[in-house]
């Protein structure tokens, strides 16, 4: 629920993030909150660093220094190979379920059909009863618009119906937040609404999301906060229209300009 | 003609008796081996996968070794050396030496062989599923354990199903190399019933159309499986 109680525990709070691969510095301290209902957007250039930001929220990619908080919680991290590493497997297997991610490939699991990937977090993970299970797929499907698909195996559906199942998917763990990795990205254009119609239904519903776009308009419509990644520094970081109209930095004003 | 009947006939004089029991010592064998040899392999892929250099190192000496010796030598040792390290260790611990049955250590042999290919052959396999298939199971929160058994090996089946219905069919064969050291499978029951009856070509050639029958079964259920591994898949071209 949108909350205007500015001392409320945030949903979600990153802590100075730092990210290298090998010599390469990609992220140089990036910090984010986002509060219940809350709606943050990053945007930037390719290798930026944006995507990694979101890969290291839910620790796909391992970040080399920084704190992550979920809902007063921090996660317990310690230095291991390749990065910092979860000290507690159970807590960051736990982080993960909460955090619903939305991949630009969709990454829908090929063996199973539209339902079953969808019923298949709730199951293993939740241990819900697999009838309750199903009917709450059922209309998660239904409301992506997917039902009379959901026998079908993901090989089969459009890249748009592949990407609203696998929204339905990361809904169905009913996630504290959810994570879009350039969701659209990898659409051919005329199915990009579709999906852009789900995920702006989800925000007008008060979910928690964390959006790494390319869809400017979009991005502009539904965002509580717009943060503008450059060479893995916050370049600039406020509301829509202060970061799309007025933006203080001359590189964020010329890259929305470029993409507008 | 009347004799060719007398002979395979089911109950003595007639020789069909024993041979159907050596096909069913055979496939008890190649069905055992199988399924350790596949258990290995998966566990040894994973190994040379996930696992330290200590454990890739001890897989590698494991593979390449087993590959490279002939299967007839490594039954003869196995089997032999085996028995007497088996027998060795028993004396020592004050207990009675033991005669193995051959038809397990049969099944231990040829599975510990067949782990070795199984192996490079589910190596291959997990290699082949796409890393986003993994990275949606981590992300939704599944321990390491529900990656592998609900996502990463119902995906590497099909991979592996080509090479592994190959190994079946070397496993059934590779059965036969076990006449020499005195299981009574279905090579051997054959060779005795040729010996006793001089009637070589016939028990022979019997023995043969029993291979072929396996193989042509084996091929229907590899076919089966595959179908319905693939399910998920579009028809390729």
């Amino acid at each position: 629920m949108p909350t205007d109680d500015a001392t409320a525990t945030p949903a979600i709070e990153v802590r100075d993030l730092h990210k290298s691969f090998g010599d390469l510095e990609v992220l140089k301290g990036v910090s984010m909150t986002a509060r219940d209902g809350d709606v943050v957007t990053l945007i930037g250039a390719s290798g930026s660093g944006k995507s990694t930001f979101l890969r290291c929220i839910n620790m796909l990619d391992q970040p080399s220094a920084g704190e992550i908080v979920l809902a007063g919680e921090a996660l317990s991290m310690k230095p291991g190979k390749g990065g910092l590493v979860a000290t507690d497997r159970k807590q960051l297997e736990r982080f993960r379920a909460r955090l619903g991610m939305v991949f630009q490939q969709f990454n829908l699991w090929q063996h199973m059909t539209v339902l079953q990937n969808v019923v298949e977090g709730p199951i293993q993970i939740l241990k819900v009863p697999k009838a309750q299970a199903r009917e709450r797929a059922e209309a998660l499907l239904n409301r992506v618009g997917l039902w009379d698909k959901r026998d079908q195996y993901p090989a089969f559906l459009s890249g748009g119906q592949q990407q609203r199942a696998a929204i339905a998917r990361a809904l169905a763990m009913e996630p504290r937040v959810m994570l879009f990795d350039e969701p659209t990205s990898a659409l051919d254009p005329e199915l990009v609404g579709e999906v852009l119609r789900v995920i702006r239904s989800l925000a007008e519903e008060g979910r928690t999301m964390i959006l790494v776009t390319h869809e400017m308009r979009f991005a502009r419509d539904v965002s509580s906060e717009v943060m503008f990644l450059r060479n893995g520094l916050v370049d600039e970081r406020g509301a829509p229209d202060q970061v799309f109209d007025a933006p203080e930095s001359e590189h964020c004003r010329r890259f929305v300009q470029s993409v507008h | 003609m009347e004799q060719v009947f007398e002979y395979l006939a089911f109950s003595a004089p007639g020789w069909g008796g024993n041979l159907l029991r050596g096909l069913v010592s055979t496939l008890q064998i190649a069905l055992g081996a199988y399924a350790l040899g596949m258990s290995i392999g998966i566990l040894g892929a994973l190994g040379k996968i996930h696992g330290g250099p200590i454990l890739r190192g001890a897989l590698e000496v494991y593979t390449t070794l087993i590959r490279a010796v002939p299967e007839l030598v490594l039954i003869l040792l196995l089997f032999y050396a085996g028995q007497d390290a088996i027998n060795v260790i028993l004396t020592s611990l004050g207990f009675e030496r033991v005669i193995l049955d051959g038809l397990w250590v049969g099944i231990y042999v040829i599975g510990f062989v067949q782990g070795a290919y199984s192996t490079e052959v589910f190596r291959g396999a997990f290699g082949a599923v796409a890393p986003g298939q993994i990275e949606a199971a981590r992300a939704i929160g599944m321990s390491r354990l529900k990656v592998q058994t609900r996502v990463v090996i119902p995906l590497m089946l099909p991979f592996a199903l080509p090479g592994l219905a190959n190994l079946w069919l070397i496993t059934t064969k590779d059965t036969a190399l076990l006449a020499v050291v005195g299981v009574s499978e279905l090579a051997l029951e054959t060779r005795q019933a040729a010996g006793a009856t001089r009637a070589y070509f016939l028990f022979y050639v019997a023995a043969g159309c029993l291979y072929l029958l396996v193989t042509l079964v084996s091929n229907q259920i590899f076919a089966w499986l595959e179908r319905r591994l693939r399910r998920g898949q579009p028809v390729q071209g």
